[in-house]
């Protein structure tokens, strides 16, 4: 009874922070709004016995990404009310479309009861049971190789968000490594033979 | 205790929301991007869900690479935004219209 009442306490915080999110007219609002979104799925990931991914939502998400997103939103100076001019043009279109989908995923859940699954209440979990030490085991043994994919692709993401944002200055005075290395003693430094003079 | 009916549901009124948001803010790419964020979150409880309910672990390995995924296209997205307002001052979606699409 307890997770329940939980349950629809941070739905409802999810679901009007989702609105804010999109309806916020300043998007420092919409980042910290999005912030809230998460904590409160991460809450009820831990509800549905998730740990580990409900931890990893606020440390990836709240703790990298969105610190990220609200980096980039103040860092750029952006003109807001050119940005929401217009925008009342859309909401019927956005509503319809809303309501269409709500309309499709009711549909399947309810009146269908997603064509016959019965499942209604989740198994008791066993006593000594550990979500993360089955994902562990799961994610080492037989998604390995998958595992190692994604890392690569993390990787890939961070070279090219370097790459992509390494701004070169002209006239930029710095030290050119490579050059320094390659310099040999006889390109800078000529030998001269001279003959001692005599002493007189 | 929870019923799969109901966070299938909150999971559709999720992405329903989020699908509204990509309508509303058509001109703001960075309110696109959190939309996206959103989308994929929504998608995440519906995997968390069903992992639970059918007593699957797969299910939630699947929202770890999700995570992953998202978190590196949140990161190209950002930087290529950067880049974007650097060269153009803007980054409203109707000013991008340099490939005449």
């Amino acid at each position: 009874m307890f997770v329940t009442i939980l349950f629809f306490a941070y739905s409802a915080v999810l679901v009007a922070a989702a609105l804010g999110v999109i309806l916020a007219r300043n998007p420092v609002h919409s980042a910290l709004l999005l912030v809230l979104c998460f904590f409160t799925s991460a809450v009820i990931w831990l509800l549905l016995n998730a740990e580990f991914l409900g931890i990893v939502l606020v440390l990836v998400y709240v703790g990298a990404v969105m610190v990220l997103f609200l980096f980039v939103v103040m860092m750029l100076d952006v003109n807001i009310e050119e940005l929401r001019r217009g925008i009342a043009g859309y909401w019927p279109f956005a509503v319809a479309v809303a309501g269409f989908v709500v309309f499709a995923i009711i549909n399947v859940i309810v009146v269908q009861h997603l064509g016959g699954v019965t499942l209604k209440v989740a198994a008791p979990l066993p006593a000594h049971y550990s979500n993360t030490r089955e994902l562990g085991i799961a994610l080492f043994t037989r998604y390995a190789y998958p595992s190692q994919i994604a890392a690569v692709i993390l990787l890939v993401a961070s070279v090219a968000a370097i790459i992509l944002t390494m701004r070169r200055r002209p006239g930029l005075k710095s030290q050119n490594v490579s050059e320094q290395v390659r310099v040999r003693a006889k390109d800078r430094l000529r030998m001269v033979k001279m003959t001692s003079g005599k002493r007189p | 205790m929870i019923t799969l009916t109901e966070v299938l549901t909150l999971s559709g009124l999720l992405f329903a929301i989020a699908v509204a948001g990509v309508f509303l803010n058509r001109k703001n790419i960075i309110v696109l991007l959190m939309c996206i964020e959103l989308l994929l979150l929504a998608v995440n409880f519906n995997f968390v869900a069903f992992s639970r309910f059918l007593g699957d672990i797969n299910g939630q390995i699947f929202v770890f690479f999700i995570l992953t995924v998202a978190a590196a296209e949140a990161a190209i997205g950002l930087a290529i935004l950067v880049v974007l307002f650097r060269e153009r001052r803007s980054i409203n979606v109707e000013d991008l219209d340099t490939l005449q699409g």
